[in-house]
């Protein structure tokens, strides 16, 4: 009994070791938690500091005004628009794909299904997402690119469009998938209205339901930008990797992380021209996904602002 | 305005038919969608479907023992992908070695001990965003960082540390979500029976959610194993006629990590290779990397999902 009272002060030594073995697991986890923002960091650091280099053989107007992208030519030329210009195209026509069908997916899934037939086709649906990239691009330069050219004769075997339809179909989960969480979390009181004022399923979808989740339905879009944005292997695989400033989706075209991934193919001596080039491109790549999400949250804000 | 639309409609629809035919159009509208939304979700689950199937056609004869067992080679019909299966196993798993441990102790901090404060706040929305950058920046900063000012190589070791950071959101995300599930009742009771804080969680809060943490560690990984291009952006080689060096040997110490700093290759990174030849023979043994490649992340996907379905029934608080 003497013991147990013993235990129960705060100064006994099993009391006090357990005390400080806490302590202890908390920093640990501590530090554990703060990994992410040391990766972050890390990113930020290597990118800034390994390009830094680059701009002092080449100036910054030429970075952003040059039309040519030849880093690895004897004579080179270094403009980034081609590149930022092959992202753009790529992810445009990807937007085009997934954001007209996520959404509509996510609306159907959200509105119209049985929770039941909902459960058992979301994980379906969200295999798409777990396909390996380099998978679809398989099937984007020897499936769709064929079929393609069924449709339109002049396409060559590798082109814009078709890595960007494949990249589109890639990303739909992404998009459905936040989507369909923003819709069902509308309050069932907004839909008994709409429905009790005479409004069919489909009024009530797509005059109460969208517009009450677009908040959340804008971050599903802003994160499908952000993966077409980023996405690599499908564009190095079925888009061509020659830097080509055009409009024409039909052409093939570098996007920023075709050209990382064919310069990391060859061999890459530290310090040299190729190698600083590569982080300058991915740091542009990383700005120009920055400057999306600032973008989504600012349009979230401004959303949220008016309701 | 609401009396000029009122008036309207006392004009406009005060007919019955003109009703009739308003609440008909306004119903084939309906239907129309739902048929617009199940064909948009059949595209979809087709699409992937076309995708195996095309694969698994072209893929599966060329799949056979030797196919295992071989290295890659110039004659397309002897070519297989030991190096790239044997380096996917031996990088995932450094991935996990640095995921798991990293991930599920900082979903545990985040969601039993922080403090919301500021500075809790900045984490999490660091997470949130490293989720969303460029799986290839990751290969950047690892070139910059674990190739050269850590000198760790174009190595194994590298790779799997890259890949194990880059699949990090996922896990902490889900450790928080399965931890989240649990009612504040169970720790509770713990706290009464004078456990401290850390064994409320080793006890009970950890065990109580190893179904969640364990499927966030298989999603991450089935992630992992299908990335390519942040291992291409660290130098791994696309031509390996080698292994690593065996992590057990027969002599003195009997065990190695000599294999943490060899080169590699893995199954995705031959795949690419492969496809990206212009011969139609080498695209056949593209699609057959693929098909494995494929299995292996659907079968990691099933046994995710079947693990959440398994432990969302048993678990009824």
């Amino acid at each position: 009994m003497s013991e147990l009272k013993a235990f129960t002060s705060a100064n006994h030594p099993t009391r006090r070791w357990r005390k400080i073995k806490d302590r202890l697991i908390e920093t640990v986890l501590l530090l554990a938690a703060c990994s992410s923002v040391f990766v972050t960091l890390g990113i930020v650091y290597i990118l800034v500091s390994e390009s830094l280099p680059f701009f002092e053989t080449v100036s910054f107007k030429e970075f952003l005004t040059g039309r040519e992208w030849t880093p690895m030519f004897a004579e080179a030329k270094f403009g980034i628009r081609p590149l930022v210009a092959g992202t753009f195209m790529a992810t445009f026509i990807a937007v085009c794909v997934a954001i007209p069908l996520g959404t509509i997916v996510s609306a159907y899934l959200s509105e119209y299904l049985k929770p039941r037939a909902r459960e058992a086709l979301k994980p379906i649906l969200e295999l798409l997402a777990a396909v390996p990239s380099v998978v679809y691009g398989y099937f984007a330069l020897l499936f769709v690119t064929p079929m393609l050219q069924k449709i339109m004769p002049n396409l060559g075997g590798f082109s814009v469009l078709s890595a960007g339809i494949v990249m589109g179909i890639m990303i739909i989960p992404y998009v459905s998938s936040l989507s369909e969480d923003a819709m069902r979390s509308v309050p069932a009181h907004l839909r008994e209205a709409s429905a009790a004022l005479g409004s069919t399923k489909f009024q009530t979808t797509l005059r109460v339901v969208i517009p009450s989740a677009f908040s959340g339905i804008s971050s599903a879009y802003v994160l499908g930008i952000s993966r077409a944005l980023g996405e690599t292997m499908v564009v190095a695989i079925a888009a061509g990797m020659q830097p080509n400033l055009t409009l024409d989706p039909s052409e093939p075209a570098a996007t920023i992380t075709a050209f990382i991934v064919q310069v990391s193919l060859g061999d890459l001596p530290h310090g040299s021209i190729g190698y600083q080039s590569i982080y300058v491109a991915g740091l542009t790549l990383l700005v120009l996904t920055l400057i999306f999400n600032i973008l989504g949250m600012w349009i979230k804000s401004q959303i949220q602002e008016k309701e | 305005m609401f009396q000029a639309q009122a008036s309207r409609l006392t004009k406009e629809s005060m007919g019955e038919v003109d009703i009739a035919r308003n609440l008909k159009w306004r119903r084939m509208k309906n239907f129309m969608f739902s048929v617009v939304g199940l064909l948009t979700l059949l595209f979809a689950i087709c699409t992937l479907l076309a995708l195996f199937i095309d694969l698994a056609l072209t893929g599966v004869p060329r799949i056979s023992a030797e196919f295992f067992t071989s290295f890659p080679s110039r004659f397309p019909e002897k070519a297989g992908i030991l190096s790239a299966w044997v380096g996917s196993l031996a990088v995932m798993v450094v991935t996990a070695f640095v995921a798991i441990p990293i991930g599920v102790a900082a979903g545990i901090y985040l969601e039993e001990y922080a403090p919301k404060n500021f500075f809790t706040k900045i984490i999490e929305l660091n997470i949130i965003n490293l989720a969303g950058v460029p799986s290839i920046t990751f290969g950047l900063m690892a070139l910059g960082l674990f190739v050269y000012k850590l000198k760790f190589g174009q190595s194994i070791l590298t790779a799997g540390m890259t890949l194990g950071l880059l699949v990090l959101p996922i896990v902490i995300v889900t450790t928080r979500e399965a931890i989240r599930t649990i009612p504040n009742s169970i720790r509770e009771a713990s706290y009464g029976l004078g456990a401290s804080h850390w064994q409320t969680i080793q006890h009970h809060v950890l065990p109580y959610s190893s179904g969640g943490i364990l499927t966030g560690v298989i999603i991450s990984l089935s992630r992992a194993i299908g990335e390519t291009a942040p291992l291409i952006t660290i130098g791994a080689l696309t031509f390996i006629a080698f292994l690593p060096t065996a992590p057990v040997s027969e002599v003195f110490p009997y065990v190695s990590f000599q294999w943490l700093s060899d080169a590699f290759t893995v199954m995705p990174i031959q795949m690419f290779n492969w496809v990206s030849r212009p011969q139609k023979e080498f695209h056949v043994n593209a699609a057959a990397t693929g098909t494995v490649l494929l299995i292996m992340t659907l079968l990691m996907n099933g046994v995710a999902i079947f693990i959440r379905y398994r432990f969302r029934r048993r678990m009824k608080w």
